[in-house]
C-alpha cells in the first residue's frame, strides 16, 4: 500500500544514503550507479518539461482568449464561449482544505495510539485495518460516496450542523441540504488521505530514538509532554512532508470527487453547496469537449499540474530547512 | 510510607552492617583520615531489588545505600545488569510493559517503587544521564528551558537565568553562549554530554544517575566531565555506572561491583581497588576478566 508514503520516507533514505555514498571511496560500481541515477533525474526532468510543452500548447488557444482573467473569473459557459478558472479553484482549495482539517488531526491521533499508547497487537490489527483504507480504488469511494455517504450527509449530518451554531452562517452552512456538495467531498478526500499521512506520520513517530524520548520521560515529562515537545518536534518535518502528500493527492484526486460533489460550475454559496474542482471538471467534460473548451480544461490541467510541482518544492525546500533548523541529520 | 524493614537512617550508627548484602564482610573503616560511614547521610537506599525482563530476571536481591554528597561508581562485566539497577532508581524502566522491578527503593524515606508514589517527581528528583547523548531536537536554550518549563512558572527573563545559571554549573556557558539558538545536536559529542548535565541538573535534582556518560565521547571530553562531577557532588549525590576502572578511582568515594546481577562488593573505592574482598572482585579489576 501506500506508494506515495514509502516513497517519501524512501526517499529520505535515499538522500541519507547518497550523501553517505559521497564520502564513500569512490568505486566503479559506484561511479555506474552515479551515471544511472543522473540518467534517470534526467529522464524525470525531461518528462516533466515534456508534460508541461504538451499542456502548455493544449491550453494556447484559451490562454491567448482569456489571459491571466482566466483565473480569476468564474464563467464557465460552453453556449457562449466563456471560461474561467474561479469555480474549480474554490472547489479545489475548499475539498483540500476540509479533507486536511480532517485527516491531519486524525491521522496524528492514530499514528501516536499506534506507536506510543496502544498494546503492540491492536496497535498492528488498527495499523492494518488504516492501511486497507490506501487500497480501496478510488472509483468506490466515488461510489461509496454517491451511495451511503450522500444520503446520511443529506438527511442527517448536514440537518445537523445546520441546527448547531454554526448553521447561521450563510456561507458556512447555508442552502439546502442536497448531500452532493464540498462538504461531502472533502469528507471522502479525508478517507483518502487518512491511511498516507498516518502511514508517514506512525514511521516519523518511530524513527524519534528511544534515548530521547526517555531523556524526555527522565525530566519528568507525561507522555504528553514528550510526545508534544519532544517526538512531535522530532517528527515535526515529517509530519510537514506528509500535510504535503495528503494535499497533493486531495488536490488531484478525480474518480471519488467528481461522483459526490455536483459538479456545478456556479461559485458555492457554502461549503454544502456543490461545485467542482479541477481535476473532476475535467474528467466530467473532456471527453466531450472540442475547441476553445478544451483549451481551457487544459488549461486546467495545467494549473493543477503546476501547483502540484511546486506544493512538492516547497515542501522539499521546507524539510529542508526545518530538519535543519532543530539538528535532526 | 516507611516500612519498618527499613533501618538505614541517618540516625542510626551502625547502619553499615546493613548496607550491604549478607554475605559480604563489611570494611570498618576507620583509619586516620577516612571518613566513617556512619557519618554519612544515606540519600538512597535500596532494599532486596530483583529486576525481571520478562520471565528472565535481571537483578537480584541488590540491597545498597547511596551516600548523600558522594559519587559512587558501579562497576562490573557487560551485561552484569549496572544499567538495569539504575534504571530502577527513577522508575524509568516502567516505560516498557514488561519491565518488573520488585523490592524497596527508599529516598528520603519514601518508597520510591511505591504504589501512590508521583512518578514524575521522582524523575525530577532523580535526574538521569545517557551514555549516548541525548539532546532533543531544540535549540541548546530550548533543550534546558524544556525541563525548566515542566516545572517552573517563570518569565522570560527567570527563564534565561536560570537557563544560563543551569549551562554555567554544567561549564558550558562559555562554550555555548553564542549558540544558544543552534540546534543542541549540532554540538559536540562531549559538549552534548554536559549539555544534557546541564538540562537536568536545571530542574534541582537531588541524585543524579548517569550510565557511562563517558563511553561515546573523547579523552578531552571524558576530562571536562570527570571535573564536573568533582563540581557537582558538592551539591547532588551522583552514580556513574563506568566501564573504566581508571575513571572509577578518579571520581568516586564509593564502588559497586556488580556480578550477573549480584551486588558482590560494595565499600570505599581505595579499599575496593586496593583490597577487595571478594575474590570475584579481586578477578574483575586485575582485570581477570570482563
Ligand atoms: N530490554 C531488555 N530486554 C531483555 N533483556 C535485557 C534488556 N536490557 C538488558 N537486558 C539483559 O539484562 C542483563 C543486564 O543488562 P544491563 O543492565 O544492560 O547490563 P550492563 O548495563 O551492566 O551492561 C543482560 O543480560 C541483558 O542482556
Ligand atoms: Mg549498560
Amino acid at each position: 500500500m501506500s506508494d506515495t508514503g514509502h516513497s517519501l520516507n524512501g526517499g529520505w533514505r535515499v538522500r541519507d544514503m547518497a550523501s553517505r555514498a559521497r564520502r564513500a571511496p569512490s568505486s566503479r560500481t559506484d561511479t555506474a550507479f552515479r551515471g544511472f541515477t543522473i540518467a534517470c533525474s534526467l529522464f524525470i526532468a525531461l518528462l516533466m518539461l515534456g508534460i508541461t510543452i504538451a499542456l502548455v500548447e493544449g491550453s494556447w488557444e484559451s490562454m491567448r482568449e482569456f489571459g491571466l482573467s482566466f483565473l480569476w473569473t468564474s464563467d464557465w459557459d460552453i453556449n457562449k464561449g466563456v471560461y474561467g478558472a474561479l469555480t474549480p479553484m474554490i472547489g479545489t482549495l475548499t475539498t483540500t482544505l476540509i479533507a486536511m482539517g480532517i485527516a491531519l488531526p486524525l491521522a496524528l491521533v492514530i499514528a501516536l495510539l499506534l506507536v506510543e499508547l496502544v498494546h503492540p497487537v491492536a496497535a498492528r490489527i488498527i495499523g492494518t485495518a488504516v492501511e486497507m483504507l490506501a487500497a480501496i480504488p478510488s472509483i468506490i469511494y466515488g461510489m461509496w460516496g454517491l451511495f451511503v455517504l450522500v444520503p446520511i450527509m443529506q438527511a442527517h449530518v448536514i440537518p445537523w450542523l445546520q441546527s448547531t451554531p454554526l448553521g447561521q452562517i450563510p456561507w458556512l452552512l447555508g442552502g439546502p441540504p442536497l448531500g452532493v456538495g464540498i462538504l461531502t467531498a472533502g469528507l471522502i478526500l479525508a478517507f483518502m488521505v487518512l491511511p498516507f499521512i498516518t502511514a508517514v506520520s506512525r514511521d516519523v513517530l518511530r524513527m524519534v530514538p528511544t534515548v530521547t524520548k526517555e531523556a524526555g520521560y527522565g525530566m519528568g515529562a507525561t507522555t504528553w509532554e514528550v510526545t508534544r515537545k519532544v517526538s512531535f518536534r522530532y517528527g515535526f518535518g515529517g509530519f510537514v512532508g506528509a500535510t504535503f502528500i495528503g494535499l497533493g493527492r486531495a488536490f488531484g484526486e478525480t474518480m471519488a470527487v467528481a461522483y459526490v460533489i455536483g459538479n456545478s460550475f456556479t461559485i458555492p454559496e457554502s461549503i454544502i453547496a456543490p461545485g467542482t474542482t479541477f481535476a473532476s471538471a475535467i474528467a466530467n467534460q473532456f471527453p466531450e469537449a472540442v475547441g476553445l473548451q478544451k483549451a481551457a480544461l487544459m488549461e486546467l490541467g495545467l494549473i493543477l499540474f503546476l501547483v502540484t510541482i511546486v506544493f512538492q518544492l516547497i515542501a522539499q525546500l521546507w524539510l529542508g530547512y526545518v530538519n535543519k533548523k532543530v539538528g535532526i541529520r | 510510607m516507611r516500612e519498618p524493614t527499613t533501618e538505614v537512617s541517618t540516625a542510626e550508627p551502625q547502619s553499615q552492617a546493613t548496607v550491604v548484602p549478607p554475605r559480604i564482610e563489611v570494611d570498618d573503616v576507620t583509619q586516620a583520615g577516612q571518613e566513617r560511614h556512619s557519618d554519612l547521610e544515606v540519600k538512597m537506599s535500596v532494599r532486596n531489588l530483583d529486576f525481571w525482563y520478562g520471565k528472565s530476571q535481571a537483578l537480584f536481591d541488590n540491597s545498597i545505600d547511596y551516600y548523600q554528597n558522594r559519587v559512587t561508581a558501579i562497576i562490573g562485566p557487560s551485561g552484569c545488569g549496572k544499567s538495569t539497577h539504575i534504571r530502577c532508581l527513577n522508575r524509568i524502566y516502567e516505560l516498557y510493559r514488561d519491565h518488573k522491578a520488585s523490592g524497596e527503593i527508599v529516598l528520603d524515606g519514601n518508597n520510591v517503587l511505591g504504589s501512590g508514589v508521583d512518578v514524575l517527581d521522582v524523575r525530577r528528583r532523580v535526574g538521569m544521564i545517557f551514555q549516548k547523548p541525548s539532546p532533543f531536537p531544540m535549540t541548546v536554550f530550548e533543550n534546558i528551558a524544556y525541563g525548566l518549563k515542566l516545572f517552573y512558572k517563570l518569565n522570560r527573563s527567570e527563564l534565561r537565568d536560570r537557563v544560563e545559571d543551569a549551562l554555567r554549573r554544567a561549564a558550558l556557558w562559555d562554550e555555548v553562549k553564542d549558540k544558544l539558538n543552534e540546534p543542541g545536536t549540532g554540538l559536540s559529542g562531549g559538549q552534548q554530554q554536559r549539555l544534557c548535565i546541564a538540562r537536568t541538573i536545571a530542574t534541582e535534582p537531588e541524585v543524579v544517575l548517569m550510565d557511562e556518560p563517558c563511553s561515546a565521547i573523547d579523552p578531552i571530553a571524558t576530562g571536562k566531565i570527570e571535573d564536573l562531577i568533582e563540581e557537582l557532588k558538592h551539591q547532588y549525590t551522583i552514580l556513574i555506572v563506568t566501564h573504566n576502572m581508571q575513571q572509577a578511582a578518579r571520581v568516586s568515594e564509593y564502588t559497586a561491583f556488580f556480578f550477573q546481577g549480584y551486588i558482590v562488593e560494595f565499600g570505599e573505592t581505595t579499599k575496593l581497588f586496593s583490597n577487595p574482598d571478594q575474590k570475584q572482585t579481586e578477578d574483575y579489576i586485575t582485570g581477570r576478566f570482563g
